[in-house]
């Protein structure tokens, strides 16, 4: 009655808390696979294209140093430089600014009606930024833009008072944009903070500025700069508000010269890979000092899981006017951009609201979009798209957690990092590598469903790491031993009590990625080709031929769709908490 | 039933690069057929991670491990059968009770997954026999969350014994309850190991606990068992400085033998006078030694006492004195130390006041020390 495993060498003797199982390993060595290769292989071709001319029919590609003396020689790579850094700084800044202001309100004072406002918070991260944008043209365009035209209205003049085409207005769309990102990321700090730390500050004599200065913004500064750092990065990568509103007016940042680059002809693209090589740089940096903050961070977590109730300060009449900043915020973030994409959805042409359009309200816009030729492929695609990847992001993290987190296997913390790398990709330069490496190893996938499913799973497989690691670490080890114990297989114990159990972070990780997924656009764009569109490929062709209000209509009806996603989100988030990435 | 032979543990340190750390080293025992035996030592000693090394939860450098007449472990041989294959019951110390199961569901779950699956109608009869020996037939609906610690407890006993398994394994299972609920616990877990005679080893750090449950005791330390016997040998006998100071509470005189004689009676020379002790095992004159004598074993009187021709009789000032109803503990002064002595509430020595001890001969036990 022996079952000896030969197999075992004398290294493996080593204590390792589970014992090796065939059909484990198979499935440990297939998530390792996934990750290195979904991680790895298209930086590889990244790196590999910047150094090479681009190969045509009459020459092959050669080695060459040129792609990167074009990008750096010429003074438009330091306007290039100057103005990402300008538009990152602005954007970063200002989305920090609003979201810790709101998070501070939200969690530390007694403004009113603060629940109603942490639940509309999640609102905004279902409206796709192409729509934003477009949203805030029609608000803010020198010439259509609402905004201006009710001001010279009222004033009597010609001028344009806000301009959305400007460095200004990208900071302050993107800044918007970006703020409930913030927002929730601040929430989180301010909210794992222990009062008892500010308390025994008081007891010990400080009085509020002293507490205020010395222990809580002590505490929440490695939290505030990572956040920072994150908003920095994700605003380098942001491509529809500098391809919206920079590129009609010259004003050029990494991810838009990235497309051009592609798009001119004959597309360049080993400039483009040059670019990306050096936004890839930045990006990494500002994730990788992000990621040392937050570890620092956890030194002084103070988050014990106790239900305790951060003491609230009391503003006295002033906490009618955080509401109404609250109320501020939403209009122009939620209520006016959808409202102008509602009304320009009912006109035959985009016309300002008058009492003379409001007769010409029509239905027509809808009727034009949904029979039009390539929406029922483009939905179609998007859903395929969105639930295959969530699923399988987060059916393989839960693998990739479980080692990460429950195994002692040497070099797991790699398989972490591999998992979590693709953070540091921008959309624009994920799709490019991607693109790259599928036309030099054609298996047959260019073009079609799959290259951008892969795309997807690639960007989105940090955020199932997230959601999976968290709730990972609440199983208790004993759980699963328990089931070992019982006699069930590794593959019996994973099945029906690690993934059970798993179910609420899971769940809300899903909606998360399907939510993303729709509104994805940086990567989708270099990688569709016709048959395969997107939703969002489709809004942004319908912007490209100028169709507004059809765009509106279905921008309208996508923003619809997705809101009834997040109130699931919602219910589910209530039993494990959704979070942004 | 259970044979534990030259156990070897180790783990990798949190620092990964530094040297693995030594658990058990060198474990050894035998259990009986149907015995209640008890892995007792300080947290860190090694026994958790014998307890698991049984289990195959851990995977041991060096040693072998049989259960009945089956090798589960064999460095020598390597063989290492998988733990889902030993058929072992395990009740772990947090009960890992599964949140998303019911009662009747956790409980069938390791019939539901060995493999020989008994049909729908035996896995039912036998979830709610096992069941009904804990207590727990009326809640077998109940969702397991909504369990008190005590009926968590049960169930994952229940769990761990309804696959009839060779070997119970129990991992600290009353450390997660309340004072009154570990004792009714401690009487339930006993009348269940007899009237089913399953073979058991239980892992402690509570030194109450393993002499009121177990029929032998392993005491460990650093790694290494220290002693094995019955829980009386332990607590009345024992072999070193560590059993005595972690077994109940003792006072301890350091000193040397003095002379010595056949019976295994000894005259032992410490700081505050002579003293006839016992000892186990062969001392010469000048060993060195420590003396240990548990407070019950000193007897208090108020003036010199006539009988028991004046041996093992010193005289100390009273230094504190704890009045606890059925008894009072008085911390003695003699000379530089404190003893500890157990009276009788009817003695009156004030604070300050002399008193007389007798350090009773038979309970007087001189342990060997190493010279300093």
């Amino acid at each position: 009655m022996q079952t000896a495993e030969q197999a075992l060498s004398a290294r493996e003797l080593r204590p390792e808390p589970r014992v090796p199982f065939d059909f484990k390993w198979l499935v440990i060595g297939l998530a390792v696979a996934l990750a290195g290769y979904l991680a790895l292989i298209p930086l590889g071709f990244l790196l590999w294209q910047s150094f090479f001319t681009p190969s045509t029919a009459s020459q092959a590609a050669q080695f060459t140093f040129g792609n990167y003396r074009d990008a750096y020689s010429s003074l438009e790579t330091a306007r290039l430089f100057g103005n990402s850094l300008r538009f990152a700084a602005g954007t970063s800044t200002l989305s920090f600014l609003v979201g810790t202001a709101l998070a501070w309100m939200n969690e530390r004072t007694n403004t009113p009606f603060k629940k109603v406002f942490f639940s509309l918070s999640l609102i905004p991260l279902i409206i796709p930024g192409i729509l934003f944008t477009v949203s805030w043209i029609f608000l803010a365009s020198p010439k259509i833009g609402l905004i201006n035209l009710a001001l010279q209205d009222t004033l009597g003049t010609h001028h344009a008072f806000v301009n959305v085409y400007s460095i200004w207005g990208m900071i302050w769309v993107d800044g918007l944009h970006y703020s409930p990102m913030a927002f929730l990321l601040m929430s989180a700090a301010f909210r794992s903070m222990d009062p008892s730390l500010e308390e025994s500050a008081m007891m010990s004599g400080a009085n509020m500025l002293q507490v205020a200065g010395r222990i809580t913004l002590r505490l929440a500064w490695p939290a505030a700069f990572a956040t920072l750092l994150i908003l920095f990065v994700r605003a380098l990568e942001s491509f529809e508000v500098p391809a919206l509103l920079g590129m009609p007016v010259g004003i050029e940042v990494f991810t838009s010269s990235i497309y051009q680059a592609i798009h001119r002809y004959p597309s360049q693209v080993g400039l483009a890979s040059s670019y990306a090589v050096t936004l890839l740089c930045i990006t990494s940096v500002g994730i990788y000092l992000q990621s040392r903050l937050s570890s620092q961070g956890n030194r002084y977590a103070t988050v014990t899981g106790k239900g305790f109730r951060p003491r609230l300060i009391d503003l006295g009449r002033w906490r009618y006017l955080t509401a109404g900043l609250f109320v501020l915020y939403f209009l122009l973030i939620v209520v006016l951009p959808f409202l102008v994409l509602l009304w320009s959805s009912f006109q035959r042409f985009y016309s300002v609201p008058s009492a003379a359009a409001l007769k010409h309200l029509t239905l027509e816009p809808y009727r034009f979009i949904i029979t039009y030729p390539t929406l029922g492929e483009s939905v179609w695609n998007s859903v395929v798209l969105s639930l295959s990847s969530a699923t399988t992001i987060m059916l393989l993290t839960s693998v990739i957690c479980w080692i990460v987190v429950k195994t002692r296997l040497p070099g797991r913390w790699l398989l972490d990092n591999l998992a979590s790398f693709p953070m540091v990709f921008p959309g624009l330069v994920l799709g490019l590598a991607i693109m790259i490496f599928y036309l030099n190893v054609n298996i047959g996938i260019y073009g079609t469903l799959w290259i951008m499913f892969i795309a997807y799973v690639t960007r989105f497989l940090p955020y199932g790491m997230r959601y999976n690691t968290a709730s990972m670490m609440q199983i208790h080890k004993e759980l699963e031993e328990s089931a070992t114990m019982s006699g069930a297989s590794w593959t019996t114990a994973f099945w029906r009590v690690v993934l059970p159990l798993l179910k609420p972070g899971l769940m809300a990780g899903w909606i998360y990625i399907v939510i993303v997924s729709v509104r994805e656009l940086s990567s989708s764009i270099l990688l569709y080709s016709p048959g395969s569109e997107v939703v969002s490929i489709t809004i942004w062709e319908l912007w490209q031929n100028g169709q507004y209000v059809e765009l509106s209509a279905l921008g309208v009806m996508l923003i619809m769709a997705l809101l009834l996603l997040v109130i699931a989100a919602q219910f589910i988030g209530k039993r494990f908490g959704i979070q942004e990435a | 039933m259970l044979k534990v032979t030259g156990l070897c543990t180790e783990y990798a340190a949190y620092d990964q690069r530094a040297k693995p750390v030594r658990a058990a080293q060198d474990v050894s025992f035998e259990v009986a057929e149907g015995s209640f035996f008890t892995l007792l030592g300080p947290s860190g000693c090694g026994k958790t991670t014998t307890l698991r090394s049984i289990a195959g939860l851990e995977k041991p450098v060096s040693g072998e491990i049989r259960v009945g007449e089956r090798l589960v472990y064999s460095s020598a041989r390597n063989t290492f059968v998988a733990p889902n294959k030993r058929n072992i019951g395990m009740v772990f110390q947090s009960y890992a009770i599964w949140p998303h199961m019911n009662v009747f569901q956790n409980a069938a779950f390791p019939l539901q997954v060995n493999g020989a699956r008994p049909g729908k109608k035996a896995i039912e009869e036998k979830v709610m026999r096992v069941l009904a020996a804990v207590g727990l037939d009326q809640l077998a609906g109940r969702e397991a969350t909504r369990l008190s610690g005590g009926q968590q407890q049960r169930l994952a006993l229940a769990r761990a014994l309804v696959m009839e398994p060779h070997l119970l394994l129990l991992d600290e299972p009353l450390s997660n309850l309340d004072a009154k609920l570990r004792q009714k616990m401690r009487f339930e877990l006993k009348r269940l190991q007899s009237e089913l005679g399953v073979t058991t080893v239980y892992v402690t750090h509570d030194q109450s606990e393993a002499l009121a449950l177990s029929h032998e005791i392993a005491v460990m330390n650093e790694g290494r068992i220290v002693q094995i016997g019955s829980p009386r040998d332990i607590y009345d006998a024992p072999r070193s400085r560590f059993v005595a100071d972690f077994v109940g509470t003792t006072n301890f005189l350091e000193g040397e033998i003095a002379a010595g004689s056949d019976d295994g009676r000894y005259t032992v020379r410490t700081g505050v006078g002579e003293f006839s002790a016992q000892a186990i095992g062969m001392l010469r004159t000048g060993d060195p030694i420590v003396l240990s004598v548990r407070p019950e074993d000193i007897q208090l009187f108020e003036r010199r006492p006539e009988q028991h021709d004046g041996s093992n009789i010193c005289e100390g000032i009273v230094e504190a004195r704890v009045f606890l109803g059925e008894c009072v503990d008085f911390g003695i002064k003699l000379g530089a130390q404190t003893l500890f002595a157990r009276g009788h509430p009817s003695l009156r020595a004030a604070v300050g006041e002399p008193i007389f001890l007798r350090l009773n001969p038979e309970k007087c036990i001189a342990l060997a020390e190493a010279p300093h």
